[in-house]
This record gives structure tokens, sequence and C-alpha cells, in this order.
């Protein structure tokens, strides 16, 4: 394995992600010529580790949820690599993906949207063992009912409709679905974000109690900071696109060394009044992906631009073991 | 972790799909009238040997052109001695099959077309100037030219509506697939590997099927009428077959002597398109398309 081993905690890397970028045609005119692109993810290169949970941060339209998605190949890849226990997986044919696909797995962020309406929850979960393997019908029944136990439902749930079903037990059904094929992988899409918080916390605790007894990864995305601290080992940081700050969970929250995850943090409200704390505001709304500044990305809205950030992009690299940043004054303090 | 999240799963909220429709459909009186007229034209078609008293095309000279509430006659005799409610009731079973082999045919392609302009962006352009071609000739005169070009006779009548349907259908399919097409759970089965066919056939269309069922009620009223039109014409149904607009064609000689033999087809021609115009309206409005995410 050429992976740099961290620690031995984390020995194997899953998935491995190298130059990744997904752009958006944009296409205008009489014959529809493309006029630009809306950068989405832009050269996103990190690795995910099995048993790990990576979380991504950013504002919405930063292209969080593009990555995930382009990793699943629902969204074709613009350019670079992607590996998965060591094989490329961007260029495989529909029938070579099928065994990637029983691999990895997405969570959705809308419980509401995504199981069809039509569709009784034992059969949404049974066509997923019907695509992937050649149980009879009485096993597959019983793998769902397994399922839906296994996710805190209950067997008599199997003949109901989704719209009967809160957001969180529709969410547990998400989940089950994604569970059913034992797939090393998951990526959350802002999993519990449409959530109550308290129905999030048992959602959370589902998830990270699956994670154990499976070894699972997941890649989880989310704009809720907190969530993310309470479920994730590392953090990946992105800004229009591009990955701003990567590191484990401590390192993130306590030290960070971006600008702009100084000023995510800064944003998180405290419940403690009287503590000392310095809000960085950002001005200015984040620029148009489809004509991202020249430099850095973040020199229009960064309160420690430079010259040198308007004309050169910075670098995403290992400021400390394990700690990425891209930033010309990464850990400078303002 | 196993706690489920208490919910008020009201018995109420578990009655099935059909039953929610039929409830909401029977709050509408018209609707009502609609259905039941409807369902005695399907049976007074299914049972026409039993409640007809005579032959429709057995003609009896010698009680040509009685009037109507004769005995024997209630709806009277065409100019053939033919008795009219037995025509009628055969004119029923003409009406409503010809009328459903139309709305099937035509919803069969309207269905297929419309299903892949919609779901593959790259045949969109092409599907959709095919359709828009038959749409820009105007409907009976299309049915004119497919009955000119495969000569006259009720399933070739048929034929012509149901082509003359594609556009239409084709249409509203593709509006909904295409809002379909983007909601989570069609992504959700991409995620899961599903294929093209199974996504389209399995997901997407049970939910583009509320308004699917409107077109084809409406357009059940539209083919009658045009299947009447097409044989007043000459162009459907030849003598001595009960259709309706035939019947209005024969009987329109007779005009003042014997009004009821234009008076009575005509009614039944205005009842059956304003049975499922009414219907298609109330189901419109029972198959709301959010009801199942309201509680």
């Amino acid at each position: 394995m050429e992976t740099t081993v961290k620690s031995p905690s984390k020995p194997e890397v899953l998935l491995e992600l190298n130059g990744v970028k997904k752009y958006f045609p944009i296409k205008g005119g009489i014959l529809k010529r493309v006029q630009g692109n809306v950068k989405a993810v832009e050269s996103v290169s990190l690795k995910l580790y099995k048993g790990e949970s990576l979380g991504v941060v950013g504002e919405s339209g930063c292209g969080k949820s593009t990555l995930g998605r382009t990793i699943l190949g629902l969204e074709e890849l613009t350019d670079g690599k992607i590996k998965f226990n060591n094989e490329e997986i961007q260029d495989l044919k529909r029938k070579e993906k099928k065994k990637f696909v029983k691999e990895m797995q997405m969570i959705f962020q809308d419980p509401y949207a995504s199981l069809n309406p039509r569709q009784r929850v034992g059969h949404a979960l049974d066509e997923v063992f019907k695509m992937h393997t050649n149980l009879s019908a009485q096993e597959r029944k019983n793998a769902v009912v397994d399922l839906l136990k296994e996710v805190g439902l209950k067997a008599e749930h199997y003949d109901r409709y989704p719209h009967e079903f809160s957001g969180g037990q529709r969410q547990r059904i998400g989940i089950a679905r994604a569970i059913a094929l034992n797939p090393q992988f998951i990526i959350c899409d802002e999993a519990v974000s449409a959530l109550d918080v308290s129905v999030q916390a048992q959602v959370l605790k589902l998830l990270k109690a699956l994670q154990k007894k499976y070894n699972l990864s997941y890649l989880f995305i989310s704009h809720d900071l907190g969530v993310i601290r309470y479920f994730c080992d590392r953090v990946l940081v992105m800004y229009l696109g591009h990955t701003v700050e990567m590191s484990d969970v401590s390192r993130i929250f306590n030290n960070p060394l971006h600008p702009y995850t100084r000023a995510l943090l800064s944003a998180i409200p405290r419940p403690n009044m009287n503590a000392k704390r310095e809000r960085i505001r950002l001005v200015g709304d984040m620029p148009n992906p489809s004509n991202p500044p020249s430099g850095c990305v973040f020199h229009t809205r960064c309160p420690m631009a430079q010259e040198v950030c308007k004309v050169d992009r910075p670098e995403f690299i290992e400021h400390e073991e394990g700690h990425f940043a891209a930033c010309h004054f990464a850990g400078v303090k303002l | 972790m196993t706690t489920v999240e208490t919910v008020g799963l009201k018995e109420k909220k578990r009655e099935k799909y059909i039953v929610t429709t039929l409830r909401r459909l029977f709050k509408n009186k018209l609707a009502i009238v609609g259905l039941v007229i409807v369902l005695l034209q399907i049976l007074m078609a299914v049972f026409a040997p039993m409640i007809t008293t005579h032959d429709p095309i057995k003609q009896t000279l010698a009680d040509s052109e009685l009037p109507m509430f004769s005995p024997g006659h209630w709806l009277g005799t065409d100019n053939y001695g033919r008795d009219v409610w037995s025509r009628i009731v055969y004119g029923a079973r003409i009406s409503l099959v010809v009328g459903s082999i139309a709305v099937a045919l035509g919803l069969i392609g309207g269905v297929i077309l419309g299903m892949l302009a919609g779901y593959y962006r790259k045949l969109d352009a092409i599907i959709m100037r095919f359709v828009d071609l038959l749409f820009s000739f105007p409907g009976i005169l299309l049915a004119m030219l497919i009955i000119a070009i495969l000569g006259t006779s009720l399933v070739n009548v048929a034929i012509a509506i149901s082509i003359w349907s594609i556009p239409t259908c084709a249409r509203i399919v593709r509006g909904s697939v295409l809002s379909i097409k983007e909601k989570e759970y069609i992504m959700a089965m991409r995620s899961m590997g599903a294929s093209d066919l199974r996504i389209m056939v399995r997901h997407i269309l049970p939910n583009a099927s509320a308004p699917i069922i409107v077109f084809a009620t409406m357009r059940m009223a539209t083919a009658i009428l045009s299947t009447a039109s097409l044989s007043y014409l000459g162009l459907g149904a030849q003598p001595p077959t009960p259709e309706w607009g035939a019947m209005i064609s024969q009987g329109q000689a007779f005009m003042w002597s014997s009004p009821h033999l234009t008076i009575v087809p005509g009614i039944a021609i205005m009842l059956t398109v304003f049975a499922f115009n009414v219907l298609g309206d109330g189901l419109r409005d029972a198959l709301d398309p959010n009801m199942d995410l309201q509680d």
C-alpha cells in the first residue's frame, strides 16, 4: 500500500480522490453552445480511511453535495481519479460498476422526498435485494424485516406507505435502504439536517452504532458544525468548490489554520454569554462559481488577504502532520 | 437506540390510496352524476342483449317511423322499422369499445413517447418535434386523412383517434416525468444502481399516473364524440351498424316527420360526453398529487 499510514487506528485507505473536478456547463444561445462552466468541485484530493467519519462542511453552494454525488457516480466526473479499495472506478462501465454500487451507498437529506410515495416501505427495501441478490421472495422478506428491526422499526411497518411515518422514521428507512447490501462506505448528504434536534440525536446514535457494528466509513456532509463535532473523526472544509482545510475534529475546532474555518467556527452560537470570543464577520456574498476570483478563491472576503493572495493560488498542503490547509498565511493570527 | 419515535399513527391514515381518492371523488356531486351515467352505460353495453326487445339491425318495414312511446317501441322506430332503443343500447357498446380502444392505443403511444422524451434529454428534441408535427394538424382533419389512407371502418376510426390523442398525452406525460425525474427518490434509486427501465416503470410511472388517468377519462369523451362525428360524415360505422353518429346522419332526412331519430342519439352522445367530462374533472380534484404528503 502506497498510502502513508497516519496512525494505527486508521490503517487502510478506503476511498481516495485525486484532483476530482466537477464542472456544470452553462449552455446558451440558439445553438446551445457551452459558454462557461460552473465549477462546482475544483481539484479535490483526499483520502478516506476504513471505519472513519469524514465531515464535509461549507456554506450552501460550496459543492459539498456535488462532491458526494460525483463520488457515487450520480454526476459525471469532469476530471480526476476516484479510487475505491485501490481500484479506479471513474471510468467503469455500468455493469462493472454494479459491485461498487453495493459497497457505496447514500443517505439523502430530505426523508420526505427520498422515498417513493407510491411504494410500500417493505417493497422499497425488497427492491434493493431484488436488484442485487438472488434471494427467494421469502428470504428477501425476512431480510427486510431484519433490516427494519436493525434500524429500530417494527416488522409491521412492512406494508405501510412512507407518508404514514414521521420524519425520523423515514430517515431510518433511508438508512435501512443504505445498509441493506452491507456497504463499506455511506455518504450522508445532510442526513439529519431536516430533522428536529431530538430526532437528530437518535438518528446520529443509530448511525454511530451501525458504524461500530459494520466498520462503516461515512462521508458526512453537513452545514451544522455542532453535528460534525459530535459525529466525525476528521473534517474537510470546503469553499467555492475548493478544499480549504482538513484535519481531525479537535484540531479543526481548537486550532484552525485557515481564516475561512475560523470565520465558520466563530459563527457557532455558544451558550455561554460571558465567554470571550471574537466574531469574524465575512463581508459580501460567495463569489459566482462560474467566474471564481483569481488567486486564492477566498481573497475577496478574507480579513487577512494580501497582494499575493490575489495572484497566487495557495496549494492545499500539509502544514502539520495530518492537517492540511490552503492558505499563504496558514496559522498566522490576525 | 431502538426507540421508535412515537407518532400518532391514526387508523384513518392507514387506508389505501384508492379509497382516499374515491372518498374525495364522492364529495363532488357532479362527478357522482358522471360516474353513474358512465356505469349505467357500461351496464347497458354489457347486458345489451338482455335489455333490448328487438334486433338492432332487423328491418320491419311495416313498423317504420313509429313515434316515441309506441307500444313495443318506447323510443319509436326509424325509417326501416328498426327499434331505436335497441340501436341506442347497441350503439353504447360501439361507442365504449371504440372509445376505449382509441384511448388505450393513444395512451400506450403517448406514455412511451412522453416517458422517453422526459427521461432522455437527447431524445427530447426529436420526439417533441414529431409531436409538434402531429399537433399542427387539426384533429378531425388528421383523423380523416388517416381514414382516407386506411379505409373506412370502426377499427380505423379507433386508430385515427388514437393517433390524434398521442401528442397531447405525450406532452402531459413528459411534463410529469420532467418534474418527477428530479425528485430525490429517483436519485436514490439511481444511487442503488437501478436500471433506467426499472426507474421509469416502477418509480416514475406510478407517480405520474394521476394526470394520465384524468387525461384518459377526458379523452374518452372526445373519442366518443369523434367516433360519432366521423360516422356522421360517413367515415366510420357503415350502415346498418347501430352507431350514434351514423344514426343521426340517417335520421337527418326525417328531421321533420320523425325528429326523435336525430334527437335521441344526439342526447345519448351528449350525455356520454358530459358524463366523462365531469368525471374527469372530479378525478382531477380527487387525485391531488400532493395528497400523500398531507396528513
